[in-house]
């Protein structure tokens, strides 16, 4: 049994790297085939065109695309990123910076998410069809489709203009933008609270958003079971309600979300681009944005790749846990 | 929404919200006294309160933006701008997934294996960040963002197409169609594929709000429609500077999109239950594809 899982695993982290690296090749190719010039954005523009070619040679972009992609290539099978054009820094110590930003914002937003998604489409679906759930549907359906750029700026809206008008104790006076108190000098328990305190935005809007949706796969996934013949046969031979709903119907639920909380992250790390434009924080959005608009190749190439390598190892994850989680899906 | 015991009703709300909001979108800037696009009196107009009137008595229903311009007139001209993208987007990218998805299952072998494979990759890094990046590289506009959501948004059609039609190849009325001299391609566009089409029609209504939503985020980074040209993404960046001394000019436009992607969402729903589909409550946003949260 250890054997089978042990083979199997290795073929799916074989799988993975494959894809992985077709992925980056994919990547290296739409943005290099992409027109527009990175030489342009680092010459000042009275520089001649013997500048200009001189600094594409530096680049190593005068070369044939075959030979930058086997530099490229063999520069990150030793691990090598690159030097970011326009920083001039190497992009692993750029990405070092943003990642822990983005992917602590998705990992704080996503567990908000499923601690208040699954409770309240697990009421919804005991309310089923009563006017708390209509109630709760047409709400979350709203949130869901609201944009957490917009939400984001609404809520700047309140708890800056809105608190300053309304008189809302400073507590409740939420700072808009970045990530620490500008200028402060406190270390310790204090700077903590200073960006869990910038930090309650950002991360509510993404939960809000993200529970939204996870209230609706709970609800249909609850009332879905709730009409399964176990459930009745369970209800049939006497169990009390409570049996029913935790060791039935929660049983049965369960597996799908852990699995889905693992494919949900790479989607939250990814649209926190927004929230992180719209609060200033020096995330992986913003190195990814400001990238892109320099082509600069290697940043954008090394983003993409972080991206990428957070969806398969979700994929993988999801992968692995199933048949942990849920025994009949164990080969 | 519900399922089994109670039937789908027919979702009139939805459905008249869309009709007011593409007759509003069409209508609107046609019959609008002031040009949505021209800066007139600036000092005079600008930033005008909804509801207020502006100095030649017209009546500003959504108030004005920093340019003195109607913010309502403009929504309905950004709607123009933002449904059609949305529409577009999505529907282009149910016809790719389903021509990809319906020929890699009748073919298989060499051309399902590389279709899929292509459809893997691309399922590896998040929509939104293949959205940027192919956006943000090529020259920035309308037709830049229909190609994007086309090129990102098939995958998930094409796997569920895929599935559906590996499903219905064996049926008896197919080596029937066969036996009777029906070619290959007949057989899969004509007797196939017309059974294999309702998770893609899901899929596809259900893009909508989706596309829609990504086309706002586009524009709201300044990589989609671009000014002076109005798109509800757009115009909620274009009101980022007031929003807390004049938060009209980027929460209306940004209603208006809540109120039609939620439209679209219901009757997504609605069709998903009208044929029959498990409802997953988790249509929007993902049509068995993760898309990015917006």
């Amino acid at each position: 049994m250890p054997s089978s899982l042990l083979t199997s695993t290795a073929r799916r982290l074989g799988g993975a790297l494959v894809l992985f690296w077709l992925v980056l090749t994919l990547t290296f190719a739409l943005v290099r085939l992409a027109p527009g010039d990175p030489a342009a954005f680092l010459i000042p523009p009275t520089a001649t065109p013997a500048d200009a070619a001189r600094v594409r040679a530096a680049l190593g972009l005068d070369q044939p695309l075959l030979v930058q992609y086997a530099h490229w290539a063999a520069d990150m099978l030793r691990g090598d990123l690159g030097t970011s054009f326009s920083l001039g820094r190497p992009v692993g110590s750029v990405l070092r910076e943003a990642l822990p930003v983005s992917i602590g914002l998705g990992a704080a937003s996503l567990l908000l998410t499923f601690l208040v998604g699954v409770p309240l489409g697990l009421l919804q679906a005991a309310w089923h069809g009563r006017r708390a759930d209509r109630a709760i549907t047409m709400l979350s359906t709203a949130v869901y489709a609201a944009p957490t750029f917009w939400l984001a700026l609404a809520l700047v809206a309140v708890f800056t203009y809105g608190a300053a008008t309304w008189g809302l104790p400073p507590a409740l006076r939420l700072p808009a933008f970045g990530l620490r108190t500008p200028g402060a000098t406190a270390s310790g328990t204090a700077a903590l609270l200073d960006v869990i305190r910038h930090a309650i935005l950002p991360v509510g809007i993404l939960a809000a958003v993200g529970a939204a949706g996870i209230a609706r796969y709970a609800r249909a996934s609850a009332v879905e079971l709730a009409g399964e013949d176990f459930i009745r046969t369970a209800r049939a031979k006497g169990a009390s309600p409570r049996a029913v709903t935790y060791r039935h119907l929660l049983r049965n639920l369960w597996p799908p979300l852990i699995v889905l909380f693992a494919l949900a992250l790479p989607g939250v790390v990814a649209g926190s681009v927004f929230v992180e434009s719209v609060f200033a924080w020096p995330g992986m959005g913003r190195v990814m944005l400001s990238a892109i608009a320099a082509r600069d190749y290697p940043l954008v190439l090394g983003a993409t790749s972080a991206y990428a390598a957070i969806v398969i190892l979700a994929n993988l994850s999801a992968e692995v846990l199933l048949p942990i989680v849920d025994p009949r899906r164990a080969r | 929404m519900t399922k089994g015991s109670r039937t789908a009703r027919t979702p009139w709300g939805p459905l008249a919200t869309l009709v007011a909001i593409a007759l509003g979108a069409i209508l609107v800037p046609m019959l609008a006294a002031q040009d949505p696009l021209a800066i007139g009196d600036v000092l005079a107009r600008r930033l005008l309160p909804p509801l207020s009137r502006g100095p030649e008595g017209s009546v500003h229903l959504l108030g004005t933006d920093g340019f003195g311009r109607d913010v309502f007139v403009r929504a309905m001209l950004g709607g123009r701008l933002s449904l059609a993208v949305g529409v577009a987007g999505s529907i282009l990218a149910g016809a790719a997934g389903t021509l990809v998805g319906a020929v890699a299952a009748w073919r298989g072998g060499v051309t399902d294996r590389l279709t899929m494979g292509l459809a893997d990759v691309l399922l590896s890094v998040p929509r939104l960040v293949l959205l940027l990046v192919c956006a943000a590289l090529w020259a920035p506009g309308v037709t830049t963002v229909i190609v994007v959501l086309v090129a990102t948004g098939w995958m998930g059609v094409a796997r569920l197409v895929r599935a559906e039609v590996q499903g219905v190849r064996s049926r008896a009325y197919i080596d029937a169609a066969v036996a009777l001299g029906s070619s290959e391609w007949r057989t899969l566009f004509r007797h196939a594929l017309p059974n294999a089409l309702a998770p893609a029609v899901v899929a596809t209504t259900l893009g909508v709000g989706n596309a829609v939503l990504l086309e706002s985020g586009l524009s709201f980074l300044g990589l989609g429609v671009q000014p002076p040209a109005p798109s509800w993404g757009n115009m909620i960046a274009g009101g980022r500077e007031v929003i807390v001394t004049s938060p009209w000019v980027s929460l209306a436009p940004g209603l208006l999109l809540i109120v039609t992607v939620v439209a679209s969402t219901l009757l997504g729903d609605w069709l998903q239950a009208r044929l029959g589909m498990r409802d997953t409550g988790y249509g929007l946003r993902d049509a068995d594809q993760r898309t990015s949260i917006v």
